[in-house]
């Protein structure tokens, strides 16, 4: 489980992140929407103690990530934007270094590889250099990377970005499967990839948070894109162009 | 004797995983590790060492023909004083290893600028600093890898010598002393090598700083006369060639060593506050 509660994150003057909370659960899966520079990547980077809150704290299993942060970040598998590849290293190497860095002993290695190898479907690649592989392969090593040390809690930032459609649909069902009794916050700009994946939405735009709420409990009969608008035009009528534009994106690649 | 199995267990528990300093070391030792590895896959590593030897090989080439024809000179001119006071390390290696120290200026920062730059730039150092692991180890383990990779330069250069002892008659002692000598200037140019890449993501930025701060530790006591005595004898001990001089001349003093080993403690204390500072930012 995950509790962001007040985040607060400036840069100099700027501030990014503006006091959001929410709660993600164990065994679901969290879209964590927005447009683009409303705190996305930031939020993510400090839920994985990449870097620290200004103010406010985050709690992964009652951990708090910043007091407790070794054995938090041991329970995190975190796929940044770019999968973070070492370009010059073969699959199998570079898996094994994550896994050793993450805390496995040596024994359990070789099984936690063949495991991962398997489930993002790689068994054939696990020889080739990771900087020669196409981008749906290195996205799916950096996913084999997150979840090598099957921690309970998977951070994905846009997993699917840049993906052809039918690596995007793999890359869906893949994190589907994984989720089980995890607990998966995962970023995108695609809403319909929300809507097929998601259990719960948190839309957050210009540092706050929107909306936090179950699918299912959102209003029958209105579309994800709807909703998406609306709560960020609500908040911040100054970004309903914006987002609509980026709606409008977002059609074109799916009509 | 139920005192063995007690004793066998609590070795035991010393080594799990959980135990502090066992995991310490472990996570330092794999990224050392896979450094290491990195380093030989890349040209980069192939080449510096080619160049270090080969350059290695000239020097003493030239410096052994020049003592050959001094040695002949001197035979001829039956000089037995002058003859008595020629000698091989003072001939042949003592210069050596003083014009390898200047090549390694160079070296160094090729060797260490990637180190965390690199992963800054291809953000592989949010995998790093996301993994459950100190600022501490990572920093210890690539400061080993890069330190091995000297030694290991630095121990193939052994061959100068060893053809002196094979051909010649050179004291062994003196030429271990210098050869320690260049281990400790090479660990502690690495060191501060590290640090200058851990300041950017641009490697060129990173290996420039850092040959700047080398020559500057190389340099550092040419104004020493001028100075005045105390702040000419302050530049005189930051000098390098000034401590590494005395130990390529045979004599080990601790005020060297404690010298090199303050160099490159405070080079990698600077080194791990600057990644830590991602953390603070």
């Amino acid at each position: 489980m995950i509790e962001v509660k007040n985040l607060v994150k400036s840069y100099g003057n700027v501030v990014a992140v503006k006091g959001i909370s929410f709660k993600a659960d164990e065994g679901a899966i969290l879209g964590f929407l927005g447009p683009n520079g409303a705190g996305k990547t930031t939020t993510m980077r400090i839920i994985t103690g990449f870097m620290p809150a200004t103010s406010g704290t985050v709690l992964i299993d009652g951990l708090d990530i910043f007091k407790n942060s070794l054995e938090a970040r041991r329970k995190i598998g975190y796929l940044p934007e770019n999968p973070p590849l070492y370009t010059d290293m073969r699959v199998d190497a570079y898996l094994r270094f994550v896994a050793r860095l993450r805390g496995l002993g040596r024994s359990a290695v070789d099984e936690a590889l063949e495991h991962v190898l398997k489930v993002c479907g790689l068994e054939e690649m696990s020889h080739r250099i990771c900087g020669h592989l196409s981008k749906g392969y290195r996205q799916r090593v950096g996913l084999a990377q997150a979840l090598i040390h099957n921690p309970p809690v998977l951070v994905l930032d846009e997993p699917t970005i840049g993906l052809d459609p039918r690596q995007i649909h793999e890359i869906r069902e893949l994190i589907h499967k994984l989720a089980g009794h995890r607990t998966v916050v995962l970023s995108t700009h695609i809403l319909p990839e929300v809507s097929q994946i998601c259990q719960k939405v948190v839309i957050i735009a210009d540092g706050r948070v929107v909306l936090e709420e179950q699918l299912e409990k959102l209003p029958a009969g209105t579309s994800l894109e709807e909703v998406f608008l609306h709560a960020i035009s609500k908040e911040h009528p100054e970004d309903a162009g914006r987002a609509e534009e980026t709606l409008e994106e977002v059609g074109a690649g799916h009509a | 004797m139920p005192a063995a199995p007690r004793k066998r267990w609590r070795r035991l528990a010393r080594v799990t995983p959980d135990s502090v300093a066992a995991s310490k070391m472990r996570n330092a030792i794999t990224i050392a590790g896979k450094e290491l590895a990195g380093y030989f896959v890349q040209p980069v590593a192939y080449v510096v060492m080619s160049v270090f030897l080969l350059l290695g090989g000239f020097f003493f080439f030239n410096m052994l023909r020049y003592f050959e024809v001094v040695l002949q000179m001197y035979t001829a001119m039956q000089n037995p004083e002058v003859l008595a006071r020629l000698n091989l390390n003072h001939a042949v290696i003592e210069p050596l290893l003083h014009n390898l120290a200047i090549v390694l200026v160079i070296l160094v920062p090729a060797i260490t600028m990637r180190s965390f730059a690199e992963e800054k730039r291809t953000g592989t150092y949010e995998l790093l600093l996301t993994a459950p692991v100190r600022t501490g180890e990572i920093v210890a383990g690539k400061f080993i890898a890069a330190a091995v990779f000297m030694l290991i330069m630095i121990g193939l250069a052994g061959i100068f010598p060893l053809i002196l002892v094979m051909f010649g008659n050179p004291e062994i002692g003196v030429m271990m002393s210098g050869y320690i000598g260049i281990a400790f200037l090479s660990v502690s140019f690495v060191a501060i090598g590290l640090f200058t890449s851990s300041i950017t993501q641009n490697q060129i930025i990173a290996a420039i700083t850092c040959f700047g701060l080398l020559l500057l530790l190389y340099v550092i006591s040419w104004p020493a006369e001028a100075g005045g005595s105390q702040f000419g004898d302050l530049l005189r001990y930051l000098s390098l060639p000034d401590h590494f001089g005395q130990m390529v001349s045979g004599i080990i003093d601790t005020r060297d060593i404690v010298y090199f080993l303050s160099v490159i403690v405070v080079a990698l204390f600077l080194t791990q506050r600057s990644v830590e500072s991602v953390r603070w930012r």
